[in-house]
């Protein structure tokens, strides 16, 4: 359980990641060959060949997420991804495993706030057999109600072990008083109130409602021909049927946007501390923009400004850094950082301070130009296994950004100014308005906020 | 399924932690390693200070990575001073007589690279990735700060406040950690293998500039050190860069290393932790040899025979059947310089016993100790290490990795002994070593015991 909270970050920064720099590299130096095409069922296949090892990754991308849950039953989502390994028509869930670990592959399936996917990785000697797996899991599922209640059992406790993480509560508090009652607000697993209104019932019709090829992409990367890649889709995804979706309920994001401070108690010694309020949609036209300037501000490691002052300069901290979760709807923009209770106080005002002059002054012309540099030279870098790359095509045709997204977004983050970076930060940081959540030993960390 | 030597790796030894994605990927290698058939030939060299020099030439993507391993960690510090090692990983960032404090990290980033480094019990390991027209940044920056570190005093302050954040952040709030420090501690009397990596906290704040510097000294020097560079490069106008850059750095003899041992334990040690936590933990640590003993290939399949998935022995037994704990992992890899340890540990689960996870863990032991295991599941070990090496050839992070380590342990050859080791392993291997590790009186068991929360929210 313990590297769970590692695999959240993981996430978030590795999200972040992807959108800022993997679109970024200059078609002319990193060829990824694609080819997209639309079955009759309506299930999209993006498919990159690479033989140089012997691996096949397939990734597939199902619309479904967070977003569609209802609030009482929050954790379907997640529920419904975890138990498609647990059973199917023809397997029992110890079947499933251990005929996909005899053949040293994994197959996994989780739900995130926009999407759920499935993935394989396999060797390409025993890509029929893993296909086979794949598919069974993704049509057949039965959902029993035993390993219902088991997955309950062991998602419930989890979330109770992750408890003992300050990083966790200060993130679950913040989010919610972020969002209040819209999905992004809410964990994926739901809670343990939650995750207990849901029957087999729910499964079964989620299921059906959703994974459905006309809401599904499916991209494979590696060791794999065009004609091979078609007789496996043939041969086991024929029987996916197209379906009509249930009707998208509107759900209101209110945008109150006032201060607001949370502080928790816990007997640990450093405070964890998260500033922020809400960001922006991946379809955001300043996305670029936001880019540039986040990776100054706070996102760029040990070059950006928050880093440089709070731990560079003042040692108050291993890690501050500042993001902008990049989601379908509006997501987070959040500075996290962890300091000793007694320095809490002084860590605050510093970022408190760092965000006023950057919505002051306009940024260097060479943090700009460093900016640039890294954001569109570390991509080729970063697409450097299948996986990665099969992950990659799924999310580009997911938020629609086209085949050809690599060669306009460096243009894009070329054109970005000083002028542009210090409008952005005006209007998507907020030095009044924003929710600061404190899990600390209070009494040490005696705040004046 | 190597969770716990994950967690290890990460939380002592990065000088940041924005690259876990990179090192996520690292446990399967440790654990793990050959088959495509068998490790590629890297061009090797010896300069005349003794630097050696591995490279890897891969044109799959115009991508390179340059690591420097300085066989140097933890153990090699001074009592009193645990945590030197690492400290002065984080100060290899802090400036030389040529660039300022923290401008190496801004080079490599305005360049579109990625940098980080991480420090072990028995090495120290600093890297860069770029797009390969850029790599040999790498070369120059290396050389620079392998003989012109600075130090500078006031920055010497500073960046040990920022280790004690990093240990509070690791060990001192985190209950599972924190028993993990208190485990190994107690297993080993004498080795150095005691220390975390990160320090003791009162070791860290009693290292001064002097420290640092003498340690540097001694141990940061081309003869104690290995360059592996792997990707779309040109080997001969690498090792030319390379020799132009390291090879006026004069050697610096190395006293040998004095030869650590630790008593054979004659009787269990238990530990117990009250910590304010939610659930019960419980972590095993059993002494074993190290690789490439004979018995270490036999180990590795062991573990994954007992915890490699959700098809093993544990999982199935402990969580899915008797669902008494949420998760369990062993942690056995051999790659240590010395003889090392193999883990076991598990969550419980909400209103179960940690005494019957800790029974249950046994009657496994028992089981296996006393039943061949069958054909299949042994071969179902050997195929998980083989898949998994093959698909980590597909990072060119992981390969140099993979160099790197087996040549610090004496040679990158051992890559294929290592996977001929595993391929010959047989049922009867699997009860012998656990007959003659797995027992009662080598292992050191700690239990984490959730204390109340001060104040009930």
């Amino acid at each position: 359980m313990k590297n769970r909270k590692f695999q959240k970050t993981f996430f978030l920064i590795f999200f972040f990641l992807f959108f800022t720099s993997y679109f970024l590299l200059p078609s002319n130096v990193y060829c990824l060959s694609v080819k997209r095409t639309v079955l009759q069922n309506g299930l999209v296949v993006l498919h990159s060949e690479e033989h140089s090892l012997p691996i096949v990754m397939v990734t597939l991308l199902v619309k479904v997420g967070l977003l569609n849950e209802l609030k009482d039953k929050a954790g379907l989502a997640n529920l419904t991804a975890e138990l498609l390994t647990e059973g199917t028509k023809h397997r029992k869930s110890t079947d499933i495993s251990e005929e996909i670990e005899f053949l040293g592959a994994s197959l996994d399936a989780s739900a995130g706030s926009d999407y759920s996917t499935i993935s394989l990785s396999i060797l390409k000697k025993d890509i029929n057999k893993g296909f086979e797996l794949f598919s069974d899991v993704l049509l057949n599922p039965i959902f029993p109600q035993d390993e219902i209640e088991r997955k309950k059992e062991i998602i419930k406790g989890s979330l109770r072990q992750r408890e003992e993480d300050p990083s966790f509560l200060v993130e679950r508090a913040f989010k919610k008083e972020v969002f209040d009652d819209y999905p992004y607000g809410r964990l994926i697993e739901g809670s343990a109130e939650t995750i207990d209104n849901i029957k087999r019932e729910d499964l079964i019709r989620f299921y059906a409602d959703y994974f459905l090829p006309n809401n599904s992409i499916l991209s494979v990367v590696g060791d794999l021909t065009e004609g091979e890649l078609n007789s496996l889709i043939n041969r086991y995804l024929s029987d996916w049927k197209r379906a009509d979706l249930p009707p998208v309920a509107a759900k209101g994001l209110n945008e109150k946007r006032t201060k607001k401070i949370v502080k928790i108690d816990k007997d640990i010694t450093q405070a964890n501390v998260i500033l922020g309020h809400i960001g922006i949609s991946r379809d955001n036209p300043d996305y670029y923009a936001v880019s540039v300037m986040n990776y100054i501000f706070g996102g760029g490691g040990f070059s950006s400004r928050l880093m440089q002052s709070i731990r560079d300069k003042m040692g108050l901290a291993y890690d501050v850094e500042s993001f902008f979760t990049l989601n379908k709807e509006k997501g987070l923009f959040q500075i996290e950082v962890q300091t000793k209770n007694e320095s809490a106080d002084l860590v605050i005002s510093e970022i408190l301070k760092q965000i006023g002059r950057f919505r002051e002054e306009c940024v260097s012309d060479d943090e700009l130009s460093d900016a640039k540099s890294y954001l569109t030279g570390s991509f080729r870098r970063k697409l450097d296994t299948n996986r990665k790359i099969a992950d990659f095509l799924a999310s580009v045709e997911f938020y629609n950004l086209g085949l050809d997204y690599v060669e306009k977004y460096s243009g894009y983050i070329n054109s970005i100014t000083k002028e542009d970076v210090l409008r952005v930060a005006k209007k998507y940081i907020d030095p009044e308005n924003y929710v600061l959540v404190i899990v600390a030993n209070q009494k040490k960390a005696d705040l004046k906020y | 399924m190597l969770q716990l030597f994950l967690q290890i790796l990460i939380y002592l030894f990065m000088k940041r932690i924005k690259i876990f994605f990179i090192l996520s990927n690292l446990l399967s290698i440790l654990l793990i390693v050959s088959s495509y058939a068998h490790a590629l030939e890297p061009k090797e060299y010896k300069l005349d200070n003794g630097l050696r020099v591995l490279i890897v030439e891969n044109h799959k993507a115009p991508v390179a990575t340059l690591q420097v391993w300085y066989r140097t960690g933890s153990r090699d510090e001074p009592c009193g001073k645990s945590g030197l090692s690492h400290l002065l990983e984080h100060m290899m960032f802090k400036g030389t007589t040529k660039y300022g404090p923290s401008v190496f990290s801004k080079i490599v980033q305005k360049n579109g690279g990625t940098d980080n480094a991480y420090t072990t019990k028995d090495y120290t390991v600093y890297f860069e990735l770029f797009s390969s027209d850029r790599i040999m940044i790498s070369v120059d920056l290396e050389a620079d700060r392998m003989q012109n570190l600075t130090i500078d005093q006031k920055e010497t302050f500073s960046e040990r406040d920022v280790v004690m954040e990093e240990r509070r952040l690791r060990f001192e709030d985190d209950p599972q950690n924190s028993l993990f420090e208190e485990v190994v501690a107690a297993s080993f009397k004498e080795h150095p293998y005691r220390r975390p990596v990160i320090g003791w906290m009162s070791d860290i704040k009693s290292i001064g500039r002097e420290d640092l510097y003498n340690y540097y000294k001694v141990y940061y020097s081309p003869s104690n050190s290995v360059i592996v560079v792997v990707g779309d490069v040109n080997s001969d106008q690498m090792i030319e860069r390379i020799k132009n850059s390291f090879g006026n750095i004069p050697p610096i003899p190395l006293k040998k290393n004095s030869s650590f041992s630790e008593p054979e334990q004659r009787g269990e040690r238990r530990v117990l932790l009250r910590k304010e936590a939610e659930l019960p933990y419980l972590l095993a640590a059993y002494h074993i040899p190290s690789f490439p003993d004979e018995d270490s290939y036999a180990l590795n399949v062991l573990s994954l025979i007992l915890s490699g998935g959700k098809s093993s022995r544990l999982y199935k037994s402990l969580v899915y059947e008797k669902k008494i704990a949420l998760d369990v992992n062993t942690d056995y890899d051999g790659f240590n310089k010395n003889p090392y340890l193999f883990f076991f540990d598990a969550t419980s689960s909400p209103g179960k016993n940690i005494k019957d996870v800790e029974e249950a863990f046994y009657l496994e032991i028992e089981k296996i100790q006393k039943e061949l295991p069958s054909e299949h599941e042994v071969q179902k070990a050997k195929n998980q290490i083989e898949s998994s090496f093959i698909m980590d050839q597909d990072s060119i992070y992981m390969e140099a990795m993979k160099y790197g380590l087996f040549e610090i342990l004496g040679d990158w050859r051992l890559i294929d002994r290592y996977l001929e080791g595993i391929r010959k392993v047989k049922p009867e291997d699997i009860v012998r070593v656990a007959k003659k590790f797995l027992k009662e009186d080598n292992r050191t068991v700690g239990i984490l015991i959730p204390t109340k929360k001060k104040d009930e929210k």
